[in-house]
């Protein structure tokens, strides 16, 4: 309970104030709707909540309980110690969003290295502070390739192997508005190039995803120019550790990218709050949603850093706002910040290249087991998909009794895929887990 | 508020200076007052586009404000200030001269005469305050 | 003194972080994708977090001082939330697991929509969205939803009160809907006149904040959601006030159809300098099935010996997802960590003493500062930061002469309704003394304003930086530095 006031303080407003009781603040509230018996658990003390929630997350089997192969979009990586510490810093998490920038140059001057680096890693000119995840990223994508065209373009090709969620969040955010999605007829084994027949005159944004959804890396090169030929923006949806070791999306052309920072040192934390990266060219600044801080000086001639093109946004522009974004993932921003900070030009290609590798060798093992295959022969990076001998999820009820989360069961999502397992693979399996997911696979094949 | 009268203005802050034929357009003294010191400008028509009255031509930007700047008039566009976007400041020092964003070929003279003269613009701007 | 940024702090060849060799032999790399320069920092560890600890120190924060943000409730975090978040069992869990290996997250979930629907008076709540605008898009989609669902597919028209915060406008366009203002009357109310006149079959629905922004608790609440009922629409939430509430009234009893919550505000989750936050949405039983999906439910019944088993369900006409996975679960465990601890009276009290501290500073600054409605208000109320006296000071000016006084401004400029409008929410956190010295620093500006007000022109004087040239800032548009590229 974190209530100050002594029954002296309380008696003391009450009476500065001209009541005689708390009751009669409320006189404006319906009488017969006024006080409500609340059923609710009776409140608790600190020590109490504290069992109870251990007590709960007890019941729970973690990513650190058992060996993970499961991805698709979340990943388990290595936090390390100093991330955490940073963040537990009273000045950065109960600090408010920094409107007064006078008072706020620990958060401002933080997200300005964000920005920066977020646009280094990607390839493009600027970055904002952040969006909720890669799945709004998206949907803001299309907004603001939308708004760019003037409505005059309202086509949206989107892959099919574009995260499911994120399909599912463009479709959600565009019920209703002019805008059509295509795409959806596409077969998930095809690359690339086969959205280059639905790119037209009426198309203002291609999607694509890098790796994409099963793991796959491209070289978006070609895709880029036939979209720019048909006079359309290209947004890529990327995994930032990826481009630790992989060709920047800028260098393909993109005109957009988007992301999920969860891999940048953010917990799994059962979904959320994750990291939405959004970076463009220089010329679209003023189209894209949410934060943006830029460097300036103040009346004393120092350098320093202001939330800046505010004019943009929804507290200022109301309906004509490019978007209606007020808190964003700031405390997130800051963990991928110092995550990258840490690892830097060096650990960020060392990690990427561990998960590389590891998932290769994972793959190379399983793909030699009879039964398993490896759905495509194309280059991937930390997550590939094999074609299971059984249902995916009897397979991985025999994996959680050898204490293994395995991979994403596609059947979900791709009628197409069923008994297709996405595994996934990072720095923290180790030479002994992949080995004892596969001889566990093993005894499945000789089943 | 200076406010020339040889213009036409409308109520939300936008002048037309007719030649002729030829308006040109942009925004008033009293409107760049209210945004104060202006950091973009975007000149959203082309030469060539047919063009209506109340039709978008132009967005502003200031730091506390963003607005959009509409055509008093219909007609065909014939020229656009591309030496604007570079220096915005120039709608706050010289919103009626150098400051001018759009010109047009009129396609409906009759237009001009529901528009506010310089007099009756100041008037409706003091009743607004 | 100025912090360097990280691309001023990198030295060559310097590594924070280092990996273990790799364990597995090497696959060959994608030649043509592999990228050849990787433009990041190179820092030891120690670099990393001074430079962070030392920008942490510019920053003003609760830890440190009150925040009288109007709107935002920046109430104490306590820190017992940060620890609880952090336990393994929830920090380390992936969202897609199978639903038998995390029925406590689960239960966790379930038990906090019990909680919200409880408190907001609804029959279902989604814990999806990521914070409150996303709440708010997630109802107007709901809404527009339900009323296709019946065929009625005229309605477009959002009402939205003329001191509505920026999001509900934006949203509201976002979604393609047709935005009307509606006026305030001379109480802060609702107009009811100007309501009924758009009470039509195009109205979609009115978002209404109650209290409002101005702090005060509309008198026609009842009358105004009538009404809007009575013309076939929905009363939308918006619940940034819900500090007010706790206890004390539920939005769906006084006949709100669908609100938003924030746990960044009500539900105590810190703001983090601009997130995360959370914001759950509660909606009435006509509207159930177009929640998002998945919600948390019941899949299969317990009984004696067993308990239930929770998974996911997807409503019958549900809108879609609004992001990905499940929502912001961190800042879930907060609340439920919050809310368990209050219990019923202690949300109560919340409220009580959120809505005393606002009228008791009101009382003390009401007689200087210039008060535009003279009502009891709720846990927040709006003052105008100007005097005839004193022309050249704007409410701009009051705030920034705050700063040298160690204390955070409240909201300027928003309700945009009242002139020069100073947005006040003292939250229960605050003590009487910490309040009579906040008032005190108030009374002495406003004195300033009229001896010395060249001290209010160019404040702050004090803080780390001064007054921003924030023009400059938007023309040259300096928004990142370069690492270096090696050639």
């Amino acid at each position: 309970m974190f209530i100050p006031h002594t029954d002296a303080d309380r008696e003391a407003m009450l009476r500065t104030v001209g009541v005689s009781r708390l009751e009669d603040l409320f006189k404006d509230v319906p009488a017969a709707h006024r006080f409500p018996n609340l059923n609710l658990p009776r409140g608790l003390t600190e020590m109490e909540v504290k069992a109870e929630m251990e007590s709960l997350a007890l019941s729970n089997e973690t990513t650190k309980d058992l060996v993970c192969f499961l991805g698709a979009g979340a990943y388990a990586h290595y936090i390390p110690a100093a991330v955490d510490a940073i963040l537990r810093r009273g000045e950065f998490y109960t600090a408010y969003t920094p409107y007064q920038p006078e008072i706020s140059q620990g958060t401002l001057q933080a997200i300005f290295d964000y920005q920066s680096l977020v646009a280094s890693l990607t390839g493009m000119e600027v970055s904002n502070a952040s969006h909720y995840d890669g799945a709004t990223a998206v949907a803001e994508a299309v907004s603001m390739a939308y708004a760019n065209f003037r409505g005059k373009r309202n086509k949206v090709v989107l892959s099919p192997s574009l995260h499911p969620h994120y399909r599912a969040t463009v479709q959600t955010y565009n019920e209703g508005t002019e805008i059509n999605l295509a795409g959806a007829e596409i077969s998930p084994q095809a690359g690339p190039e086969a959205l280059l027949p639905l790119i037209d005159d009426k198309t203002a944004l291609v999607i694509v995803q890098y790796p994409d959804f099963f793991g796959r890396i491209y070289d978006y090169t070609a895709l880029a120019e036939a979209t720019h030929r048909a006079g359309a923006l290209l947004a890529i949806s990327a995994n930032p550790l990826s481009l630790g070791l992989l060709t920047p999306p800028g260098e393909f052309g993109a005109d957009i990218v988007t992301g999920e920072g969860q891999s940048l040192g953010i917990p799994l934390s059962f979904g959320g709050p994750y990291l939405g990266l959004f970076a463009t060219r220089k010329e679209y600044v003023r189209k894209m949603a949410g934060r943006l801080v830029g460097e300036t000086i103040d009346n004393r001639g120092q350098r320093a850093y202001v939330l800046t093109l505010t004019a943009r946004e929804q507290h200022i522009r109301r309906e004509k706002a490019t978007s209606n974004i007020c808190t964003n993932q700031g405390l997130l921003a800051l963990a991928a910040t110092v995550y990258m900070s840490l690892l830097g030009k060096h650990g960020l290609r060392q990690v990427a290249e561990l998960c590389y590798h590891k998932a290769h060798y994972a793959a190379s093992q399983i793909a030699s087991l009879p039964g398993f295959r490896l759905w495509s022969d194309a280059p991937f990076f930390h997550e590939f998909v094999v074609r299971c001998p059984q249902p995916v999820a009897e397979i991985n009820d025999l994996l959680l009794l050898e204490g293994i989360l395995g991979g994403y069961d596609l059947g979900q999502d791709y009628p197409e895929l069923k008994n297709h397992m996405l595994i996934a693979v990072t720095e923290m399996n180790s030479r002994d887990d992949i080995n004892l997911l596969v001889e566990t696979l093993a005894e499945v094949s000789n089943d | 508020m200076n406010t020339p009268t040889n213009l036409k203005y409308t109520k939300n802050d936008e002048w037309v200076k007719v030649d002729g034929n030829i308006g040109t357009v942009g925004i008033t003294d009293h409107a760049q007052e209210q945004l104060s010191d202006i950091v973009y400008v975007e000149i959203v028509l082309s030469v060539g586009d047919s063009a209506k009255q109340s039709e978008a031509c132009a967005t502003l930007e200031s730091v506390k404000a963003a607005a959009e700047v509409y055509l008093p008039v219909s007609g065909k566009v014939i020229e656009v200030n591309e030496a604007l976007p570079d220096s915005p400041e120039k709608v706050n020092t010289d919103p009626y001269g150098d400051a001018w964003m759009v010109k047009l070929e009129l396609t409906d003279q009759s237009e001009l005469d529901g528009l506010l003269d310089a007099a009756a613009y100041e008037a409706q701007v003091q009743e607004k305050e | 003194m100025t912090e360097p940024l990280l691309c001023e702090l990198s030295v060559s060849g310097r590594q924070g972080l280092r990996f273990p060799e790799p364990d597995v032999p090497l696959a060959p790399l994608p030649e043509t994708l592999t990228r050849r320069d990787l433009p990041l920092p190179e820092l030891y560890e120690t670099d990393v977090v001074r430079h962070f600890t030392r920008l942490s120190q510019l920053n003003y924060c609760i830890d440190t001082g009150m925040y009288p943000l109007g709107s935002c409730t920046m109430k104490y975090n306590p820190k017992i939330n940060e620890e609880v978040a952090r336990l393994e069992g929830f920090a380390a869990l992936h969202p897609l697991q199978p639903v038998e290996t995390v029925q406590g997250a689960l239960l966790l979930m379930y038990e906090l929509q019990e909680y919200l629907k409880e408190i907001g008076g609804f029959a279902a709540v989604t814990l999806q969205p990521a914070a409150g605008a996303q709440g708010e898009l997630t109802g107007v989609l709901i809404t527009r939803a339900y009323h296709r669902s019946r065929g009625d597919v005229k309605r477009d028209k959002i009402l939205i009160p003329d001191s509505a915060h920026g999001t509900n406008p934006a949203t509201s366009a976002m979604s393609g809907m047709r935005v009307v203002t509606l006026p305030s009357d001379g109480r802060g109310n609702v107009d009811l006149v100007a309501l009924r006149s758009e009470c039509d079959d195009t109205l979609a629905g009115l978002m209404f904040t109650n209290p409002n922004t101005l702090g005060l608790f509309d008198e026609n609440v009842k009358e105004v959601c009538r009404l809007v009922h009575a013309a076939g629409g929905l009363v939308y939430g918006d619940g940034a006030n819900m500090n007010a509430l706790l206890g004390i009234a539920r939005p769906g009893d006084l006949g709100i159809d669908l609100m938003h919550f924030n746990l960044h505000k009500t539900f105590s989750t810190p703001h983090g300098g601009g997130g995360p936050g959370s914001g759950p949405v509660g909606v009435a039983a006509y509207l159930v099935d177009f929640l998002p999906a998945p919600i948390i439910g019941i899949i299969e019944e317990g009984n004696d010996e067993e308990p239930p088993l929770y998974g996911y369900l997807t409503p019958a006409k549900s809108i879609g997802r609004v992001k990905s996975f499940l929502g912001q679960f961190g800042m879930m465990v907060r609340a439920y960590t919050y809310i368990r601890m209050h219990g019923p009276d202690g949300l109560r009290k919340i409220s009580e003493y959120a809505v005393l501290n606002a009228n008791y500073l009101l009382a003390l600054l009401k007689n200087t500062y210039h008060l535009p409605y003279d009502r009891i208000c709720m846990h927040e109320f709006v003052l105008e930061g100007r005097w005839q006296a004193a022309p050249d000071i704007h409410a701009l000016d009051i705030a920034k002469r705050m700063m040298d006084y160690g204390l955070h401004p409240p909201t300027n400029y928003f309700p945009l309704i009242v002139h020069e409008a100073l947005m006040i929410e003292p939250t229960e956190s605050e003590s009487k003394q910490i309040l009579d010295a906040f008032a005190n620093v108030l009374l002495k500006i406003a004195q300033e304003a009229h001896t010395e007000p060249e001290l209010l022109k160019t404040a702050p004087h004090i803080t780390p930086v001064g007054r921003l040239d924030e023009v400059k800032a938007a023309k040259e548009l300096v928004l990142c530095c370069a690492f270096g590229i090696e050639a």
